[in-house]
């Protein structure tokens, strides 16, 4: 379970450029729901999972996770129970490893001492196993460096590499904005396989609002640091994109701001 | 060539492979151009000599690799924890090396006379003659220390070293400890640095506080030499090609001394061009391709 209360975080405190990216936001997640997160430009939502992954300590509030607080651990801590992809799909990975070496690093952290060897090939018939079930031909290249995939296929790669060990939370950050439609579908139904499968608890921000909608079990929306509103069950399930952004315009008193999100509602 | 001079080369390009090495793990693995190194070097080699002097030769050795370690790991400490900028955190460390280099030889200079012991003339007390025992050793360490390099980078901590010089975000990401990694990195670059230091003082009996200057460049000559003919593939590969790349500069050199029309002293004016070409090989195919362009566009026009 996530729970983060009285999140505030300013940057540029004290200059002319000081903005407070959150604001006092408080956030629960039970265990296994799957919320996902829209929200203008600069709302914040990159700031949010930020705080929560460990990038930067927030200047007031807390965060617990699984009961334990994580407020002042550092990233890689956090990271041995957080799972994350990021919207740039050369982040997640190491482009001049193999795409087996890859995921042989996100799973050996848990299952050996520091000098036991990286790869064996009982892993790697595991790893080809579950590359396999994504069909896109992945396992055929375990041996290629990962900086010659393209990025959905890097995505993919990310994603396995957060959940071969079942992470406590997953941060899916605008994963699929930087590819083409037909990726971004694929690798989102691949996302939702694993996160049902294994049930664990995500977050996942997007620009899509209807994918925002028809994905996960829970919808909210950030506006200036803040959620502005938090939409589930049976109400959720009839909300259209219309009533979205009239509900945005009804609290906020402007027009919904995200170039790339009205340029992608049907 | 002389057979002697020929196999002086073959020794020293064994023993200055094991610098490459090191060169190897900080530049192409970590991805920083760590200046640690021509400290460390000379640190390796004065400590080396000192112990050695004291009696102690296979102490030497061990103590210099020691030495390389801490030498990195200051700079790790420098680089990490006190967010210095890693070019900047290698020369700070490099300086402040020279003195400690100093009160280790008590001199600029420290020759080990002949009725010291060296590990060379303990190998050569196994019955083999002076020159067998040179070569073997110097084969023997640079072997051992590549098998254990190869093995170290196919450990879980070697990749994980890898993938920091890759992308650390990814490792932060990977719940691994980026700093220690990164310092790890350069503990192991720099202890092979002063090995290949401290043994090449008791190779050559001797000790000179300025045995240091340049070795960063010619660590790099290696790796490049040995990258333009084996190519960049993988690490393991990397390794050996360090080693060809350690052999072939030393040969270079050995006849750049020998017969060149230049004097020895031009000797790292030729590998400073030698490293800075070859660098910029990347930039002259970048010009080349705007060449192209440019014609092609001339005929189209």
């Amino acid at each position: 379970m996530l729970e983060i209360k009285g999140a505030v975080k300013t940057f540029a405190k004290g200059t002319p450029n000081e903005h407070a990216a959150l604001r006092g936001l408080n956030l629960t997640l039970a265990d296994g729901e799957f919320v996902t997160v829209v929200g203008s430009n600069g709302a914040g939502k990159s700031t949010l999972f930020n705080a929560i992954a460990g990038t930067f300590w927030l200047d007031e509030g807390s965060i617990t996770l699984g009961g334990r607080d994580i407020t002042y651990l550092p990233e890689h801590t956090r990271a041995k129970t957080i799972g994350r992809v990021f919207q740039d799909p050369m982040k997640g990975t190491a482009p001049n490893m193999t795409i087996e070496e890859n995921l042989a690093l996100a799973y050996a952290r848990a299952h050996r001492g520091p000098l036991g060897m990286a790869i064996n090939k009982k892993e790697s018939a595991l790893f080809r196993e579950r590359l396999s079930a994504y069909h896109m031909g992945l396992e055929d290249r375990m041996k290629t460096k990962v900086g010659l995939l393209s990025g959905g296929q890097r995505q993919v790669v990310t994603l396995l590499m957060c959940t071969l060990c079942t992470p406590e939370l997953l941060l899916l950050d605008e994963h699929t904005a930087a590819l083409d439609p037909a990726t971004a579908e694929r690798v989102m139904e691949i996302t939702r396989e694993i996160v049902a499968g294994n049930s664990i608890t995500t977050l996942m921000v997007t620009h899509n609002i209807s994918s925002a909608l028809t994905t996960g079990k829970r919808t909210v929306m950030m506006d200036d640091g803040e959620i502005i509103f938090d939409v589930s069950g049976p109400e959720r399930e009839k909300m259209t994109v219309e009533d979205l952004l009239k509900m945005y315009a009804g609290k906020r008193d402007k027009v919904f701001d995200n170039d790339r999100m009205l340029f992608e509602k049907k | 060539m002389s057979s002697v001079v020929v196999f002086g080369a073959i020794q020293q390009g064994f023993l200055y492979a094991i610098l490459a090495f090191g060169i190897f793990i900080s530049f192409r693995i970590l991805n920083v151009p760590d200046l640690t190194t021509e400290g460390s070097f000379t640190f390796g080699l004065a400590v080396s000599a000192a112990v050695t002097a004291a009696g102690h030769p296979i102490l030497g050795i061990l103590a210099a690799i020691v030495a390389g370690a801490l030498a990195g790991a200051v700079t790790g400490f420098l680089q990490t924890k006190l967010m210095i900028h890693p070019v900047l955190a290698g020369i700070i460390t490099m300086s402040g090396l020279y003195s400690v280099n100093l009160a280790v030889l008590g001199s600029s200079n420290l020759a080990l006379t002949s009725n010291m012991q060296t590990v060379f003339k303990l190998a050569s007390g196994l019955g083999l003659s002076n020159e067998a025992a040179r070569t073997g050793l110097s084969v023997l360490l640079c072997c051992l220390t590549l098998a254990i390099v190869i093995w170290f980078f196919r450990t879980h901590v070697g990749m994980c070293i890898r993938a920091t010089g890759d992308n650390p975000d990814m490792v932060r990401a990977s719940s691994i400890n980026v700093h220690r990694m990164t310092t790890l990195g350069l503990c192991l670059s720099n202890a092979l640095v002063a090995f290949s230091g401290g043994a090449v003082a008791q190779y050559q009996k001797f000790a000179d506080i300025s045995s240091g200057t340049g070795t960063l460049v010619v660590g790099l000559a290696s790796v490049i030499i040995g990258e333009a003919i084996i190519g960049k593939r993988s690490v393991t590969v990397g390794f050996f090609s360090a080693l060809l790349g350690a052999m072939i500069y030393r040969f270079i050199y050995t006849a750049a001394i020998n017969y060149s029309p230049f004097p020895a002293y031009m000797l790292k004016l030729v590998s400073a061009i030698i490293v800075a070409i070859a660098l910029a090989i990347p930039a002259f195919r970048h010009y080349a391709g705007q060449a192209k362009i440019r014609r092609g566009g001339g005929k189209n026009a």
